[in-house]
């Protein structure tokens, strides 16, 4: 500040200057906290997971430990039929749980977008499971599907599925149990990115189709849709990450089971570290999920265009 | 039921022209308008799909333990006072609130100079630094664990508030950043400039002319950041071994996996860890979706 008050003094200083006193270090100042922050925490350990993975460590049997070579990643692919369980578990559980977030969203958000008596409440009340935390969703699910006081006895009664049943300990249930479960909490989340965009969808381009009699069908093909693709691809690649991320929900509703039929890879990773302490196995496991998430985002990056304008 | 209905929402993505109410003369052909029924019928089972579950936590807090009535009567908060006074609730929310601010003020914080930087200035590594800021979006927290318990343990960090904090601000930093640049971006450029004319140094003129203007969204980012450390599990459950430093996700994980589940306990418990957060969504609401339509979801 010093500077830019000496900069003020000096005879009929030109209109931008004051601004441009400091600029060349200010910038880098004020990123700086933020990256020192991520270059600690994010950038650091994955590199250090990286290292991890090309050694044997267990702290639990630490005469084993030292340089692996590539032996954790041969064994995860050659010889470990979980690792490969768990992928395409992952691959199953993001292709049905987007797919339905995207489609029930998607109509969610056209529907709440309209004007209609009770439209706030109702936006409000629809909306509300996405404040809802990944525990709690289960906390409150694992009420409903009890198979002793949920709401499945109930539904047993009524002639849909068996009494006493619980639909998270049936292998033949559990997936789709756990998929309406994270419905609940991950519709609104969409629909709400993409009212976001529909709100800024021009109104005289429906007025100028209707005038064309166009039906409302035929609008929402020629502008509505055409208007949100960019919205919806992006949001569908970041849900698809983070679905794929996401821990809170499986491992506190059905931790994995039964018999391992729900457990993603994050979460075969976490059971590898956490539980057997063969840290670096999980580093190898997690160096594979990294690749496919790297490849995420190459095509993340690419669709969005990334860099364009920067101002 | 459930998985039943839900597929009936699907034949709504028609679109109704604009509000009705104000053309009232112009003749239409009947297809012109969504009929109320398509905005009503899929609204209200949908609103069915997700309100039956929320009655069904609160039935179970607040009904007598073994009852099986499916309404809350006689009404009983001996559920609430047990998971409070014996399961440590008390302990636990005051963490998850301690934890919860300090995350809020910390990214808001960092985010603002960030957010600043990249809306303002050109500078060398700007496009390197967007790019880590995207990329680590794809960087899972969960994934990283070992590391960042390793990290933690060297800076003798185990066991205190303070490594979750750190780890959920610096997961939730990225797209605050970005959040918030955008917001920058929208208040214009000039309007500082004037304020630099008037007299006023960089520092002031933000204070006073941008700082007003960004509140809308720096109330989305901050209580996004809230929220997000309010909700998340997985750092408090590896990094606090200590009962009495735990937040309340922990304490519901632990009501879950206890050998014999007292649903009563769970479900005040569930009640206890959404009200914070409901009230947080209460009163931002309106900016929330202003929030992401400045432009933030697009880059």
């Amino acid at each position: 500040m010093a500077q830019a008050a000496a900069v003020a003094k000096r005879p009929a200083p030109p209109r931008r200057r004051r601004a441009s006193a400091t600029p060349r270090r200010l910038p880098y100042l004020l990123i700086a906290p933020a990256a020192l922050l991520m270059l600690g925490f994010i950038a650091y350990p994955v590199v250090s997971v990286f290292y991890y993975s090309l050694q044997n460590y267990n702290p639990t049997k630490p005469w084993r430990n030292g340089f692996a070579g590539f032996d954790n990643f041969v064994h995860a692919f050659t010889d470990d039929p979980q690792f490969w369980d768990t992928l395409t578990f992952s691959a199953q559980w993001v292709f049905v749980e987007v797919g339905l977030q995207l489609l029930f969203g998607l109509a969610l958000a056209l529907i709440v977008n309209q004007t209609f008596v009770g439209r706030s409440l109702g936006r409000a009340l629809v909306f509300s499971p996405w404040a809802v935390s990944g525990v709690l969703t289960s906390a409150i699910w694992v009420l409903l599907y009890n198979s002793q006081t949920g709401i499945t006895r109930y539904l047993a009664d009524m002639g849909i599925g068996e009494y006493g049943t619980s639909w998270l300990s049936d292998t033949s249930t559990v997936f789709s149990a756990a998929i309406v479960a994270d419905l609940w909490r991950g519709v609104p989340f969409f629909a709400i990115l993409i009212l976001a965009d529909l709100q800024s969808v021009s109104k005289d381009l429906y007025e100028a189709a209707e005038v064309d009699g166009a039906s409302r069908i035929k609008q929402f093909w020629h502008i509505t849709l055409p208007h949100l693709k960019d919205a919806i691809v992006l949001s569908t690649l970041l849900r698809a990450v983070w679905e794929f991320n996401n821990v809170d929900l499986l491992y506190t509703l059905t931790g994995g089971g039964p018999a391992g039929e729900t457990t993603t890879l994050p979460l075969y990773i976490a059971n590898t570290s956490v539980d057997a302490h063969n840290f670096g196995y999980a580093s190898a496991l997690t160096t594979v999920a990294f690749v496919i998430l790297l490849f995420c985002s190459l095509v993340y990056l690419r669709l969005s265009k990334f860099g364009g304008g920067a101002k | 039921m459930i998985t039943k209905e839900a597929p009936e929402v699907v034949p709504a993505p028609v679109r109704e022209p604009a509000a009705p109410a104000r053309r009232p003369s112009r003749h239409k052909r009947a297809w012109d308008e969504a009929p109320r029924w398509q905005i009503y019928l899929p609204l209200g089972i949908y609103l069915v799909f997700t309100l039956v579950p929320f009655y069904w936590i609160l039935l179970f807090a607040l009904r007598p333990a073994g009852s099986t009535s499916l309404v809350p009567w006689p009404m009983t908060f001996d559920h609430f006072e047990k998971v409070w006074n014996e399961r440590d609730f008390a302990v636990y929310f005051q963490n998850s609130v301690l934890t919860g601010v300090a995350t809020l003020l910390l990214t808001t914080g960092v985010a603002l100079a960030g957010g600043y930087a990249l809306a303002r200035f050109d500078f060398k590594i700007k496009r390197g630094f967007m790019l880590a800021l995207l990329c680590t979006q794809f960087v899972p927290g969960a994934l990283l664990l070992v590391p960042l318990f390793q990290i933690f343990a060297e800076l003798k960090m185990i066991n205190s508030l303070g490594s979750v904090i750190i780890a959920e601000t610096v997961f939730q930093l990225p797209l605050s950043i970005i959040l918030i640049s955008g917001f920058i971006r929208n208040v214009p450029y000039s309007l500082e400039e004037a304020a630099w004319v008037d007299g006023c140094n960089r520092l002031t003129a933000f204070r006073i002319v941008v700082l007003p203007l960004l509140r809308p969204g720096l109330i989305a980012v901050g209580s996004f950041a809230f929220v997000h450390a309010w909700n998340h599990f997985l750092f408090a459950l590896m990094f606090l071994s200590d009962q009495s430093k735990q937040t309340i996700p922990v304490g519901l994980n632990t009501l879950m996996s206890a050998d014999s589940v007292d649903l009563g306990a769970l479900a005040a418990g569930g009640i206890i860890a959404a009200v914070p957060v409901v009230i947080v969504f209460a009163f931002i609401q309106k900016w929330l979706i202003t929030g992401f339509s400045a432009g933030a979801v697009k880059g």
